[in-house]
């Protein structure tokens, strides 16, 4: 990549660039000739900064962390891989972060089809809504759980309203199990994916449906035959995303979750590795393996994807 | 409270189908929990004594004084200021000229490159920070500020890039033509065309950034020493030693966070559209 080269912003000075073409022998010309035909020439030097960053703080840290998974300290080069899926303790956040991610994010994305659906047109009061939508996304998690800590702890308002409407009898305990990380999940993951859906709905022309309308489909085989087949690969982008923001679950699992036991999820025992028992190689072997579960899980929905129409949700003419 | 009451949405028919009122069910439930969510922690950072009964006995004001000097708030919001500035600013930098060239040119090694900068985005934070810690503490970098503002930057350069190259493929090329036939060089094409036909674009991209580094918790997390944790870090750290100090001095300091984030948010929304602090979204399609 031309990430090694140094000057970033070599774009050039110009008027040096007449007189550039004159010096250089005939051979060069040639060179530069040939290579901008392919498209390289100098103001790719633009990129360079970006790619050396990419470069030095993403691709070098990642391939760091994969060679030191294979240097444990005992055990040979496959050591630290084989310590962790023979350990149950550790086997099973693999399994518990899957459990709570993978219906927390269908959830996310299956609630919001309906809804988004009922608003996409024009109605009053809907950019205060997806404003008001917007707030959970920014608070961030650790907020959430501190929300949530408060509202469906025991003494909290939601307890009191079961208790008071009759539908329970005893406070319902839904802060430091699973249900506390879900709800978390579903407060912070919700909007996101609502926003996402509402967005590629509202890329799909409407006069589709409506020609569809007039042929004599009903309300059901609109959106079966004609919403659903184009909104399909947007689906499957923002369950990929949602479920991202909850595999990577990591604060709230240890606030509102049960870090020790229902709620452990990877990125628990790979923060634990780290920095309470200093085992790096453990550590980046938890890192790769979570990476790698997650890439799973995305190549198989966009693996699904690439079967589906893939084109201009726009229609009509064109 | 706003447990009790729903911000009830407004229907245009008074009729509608038991579907419609289904959905509208939901929405408002999400809402009432929301808002609860949120109100508590607010009530609660005002709140004198609150144990067993719906709201607290009295209210106060002192949380907010002994959050702010317990917690060095001052030090941690002038840490949090200067974090999102610096990530702000160096993505910046760093991230439109690549978009541009990735938004204009076709060249070998696009499709590879694009989708580097893509990686960082769509993995958990937590599986590369992990490395990019170890990595940076074996450099000294982590434990600073220059630790956390490296960390920062490697989700923040390509979002940057990728909300900025659609901004880019707006702009008409022919506009950028005509400035080289006048003679103009790459530098001037982007100081004096690009940069005022851009601002809107930067503008919000920037703020996207600001609002995700402000919040961004996993690479901050990872990175901080203890004289350069940002809000969020301090407002974890004090929540998972609870019991250490009142609970009630923990909230108010989530609402200084809270409010810090729905400042920006506001500032966010007067320049960017909801749904595009999410996605690009198609416009206009009507």
């Amino acid at each position: 990549m031309r990430a090694t080269e140094s000057p970033p912003r070599a774009g050039g000075p110009t008027g040096e660039r007449p007189a550039e073409r004159r010096s250089p022998g005939p051979a060069r010309v040639a060179l530069r000739h040939r290579l901008a035909e392919r498209g390289i020439d100098r103001q790719l030097l633009l990129l360079a900064p970006a790619a050396l960053f990419v470069l030095v703080l993403f691709v070098y840290p990642f391939g760091y962390g994969v060679g030191l998974s294979f240097q444990p300290a005992e055990g040979g080069p496959f050591g630290a891989y084989q310590e962790f899926f023979s350990d149950p303790y550790q086997r099973d956040t693999i399994w518990t972060t899957l459990k709570l991610s993978l219906p927390a994010a269908l959830l996310n994305v299956a609630a919001s089809v309906p809804i988004a659906y009922r608003m996409r047109g024009r109605f009053r009061g809907k950019r205060l809504l997806t404003t008001v939508l917007v707030v959970p996304i920014t608070l961030g998690t650790v907020l959430t759980a501190q929300g949530l800590l408060n509202f469906l702890g025991p003494t909290g308002w939601f307890n009191r309203i079961l208790l008071g409407v009759g539908l329970a009898d005893e406070p319902v305990r839904l802060t430091n199990n699973y249900w506390g990380v879900f709800f978390s999940i579903v407060i912070t993951g919700f909007p996101f994916a609502f926003l996402l859906v509402l967005s590629y709905l509202s890329g799909i022309d409407p006069s589709l449906e409506r020609a569809a309308a007039t042929l004599g489909a009903g309300w059901w085989q609109r959106f079966r035959r004609i919403t659903l087949p184009l909104l399909a690969p947007g689906l499957a982008t923002t369950f990929c995303l949602t479920f991202v923001l909850a595999f990577s679950v990591f604060p709230s699992a240890i606030l509102v979750g049960d870090p020790a036991g229902t709620t452990r999820v990877i990125s628990i025992a790979a923060y634990e590795a780290a920095y309470v028992r200093y085992d790096y190689p453990m550590a980046a072997t938890i890192a790769v393996l979570m990476g790698l579960v997650e890439l799973l899980v995305i190549a198989a929905v966009l693996g699904w994807r690439a079967l589906l129409y893939t084109g201009s949700t726009a229609g009509g003419k064109g | 409270m706003g447990a009790v009451t729903a911000p009830a949405p407004r229907r245009r028919r008074l009729v509608a189908r038991p579907a419609a009122w289904l959905i509208w069910g939901v929405v408002a439930f999400f809402f009432v929990n929301l808002a609860g969510v949120i109100g508590s922690v607010l009530v609660s950072s005002f709140g004198d004594r609150w144990y067993d009964t719906w709201l607290p006995q009295g209210w106060t004001t002192r949380w907010y004084g002994q959050s702010w000097q317990e917690f060095g708030l001052f030090q941690v919001l002038l840490v949090t200021l200067e974090v999102s500035l610096l990530v702000v600013g160096i993505s910046v930098l760093v991230g439109v000229p690549a978009a541009y060239v990735l938004a204009r040119r076709s060249f070998p090694g696009r499709r590879l490159l694009y989708l580097l900068f893509l990686l960082p985005i769509l993995m958990p934070p937590i599986t590369y920070g992990i490395p990019l810690a170890t990595v940076l503490y074996k450099y000294g970098f982590a434990g600073h500020l220059s630790g956390v503002v490296l960390a920062n930057l490697v989700p923040s350069v390509p979002f940057v890039i990728l909300t900025m190259t659609p901004f880019i493929e707006q702009i008409d090329p022919a506009v950028e033509r005509a400035a080289r036939m006048c003679g103009a060089g790459t530098r001037q094409i982007f100081v004096r065309i690009l940069a005022p036909l851009l601002t809107p674009g930067i503008l919000a991209a920037s703020i996207l950034v600001l609002v995700r580094t402000v919040g961004m918790f996993e690479l901050t997390f990872l990175t901080a020493g203890p004289d350069s944790q940002t809000l969020v870090v301090a407002l974890y750290y004090s929540m998972s030693a609870a019991g250490i100090r009142a609970q009630q001095s923990i909230d108010a300091m989530a609402v200084i966070y809270t409010t810090m984030m729905l400042v920006l948010l506001v500032i966010a929304l007067r320049f960017v559209n909801p749904t595009q602090l999410v996605a690009r979204v198609r416009e206009d399609v009507d």
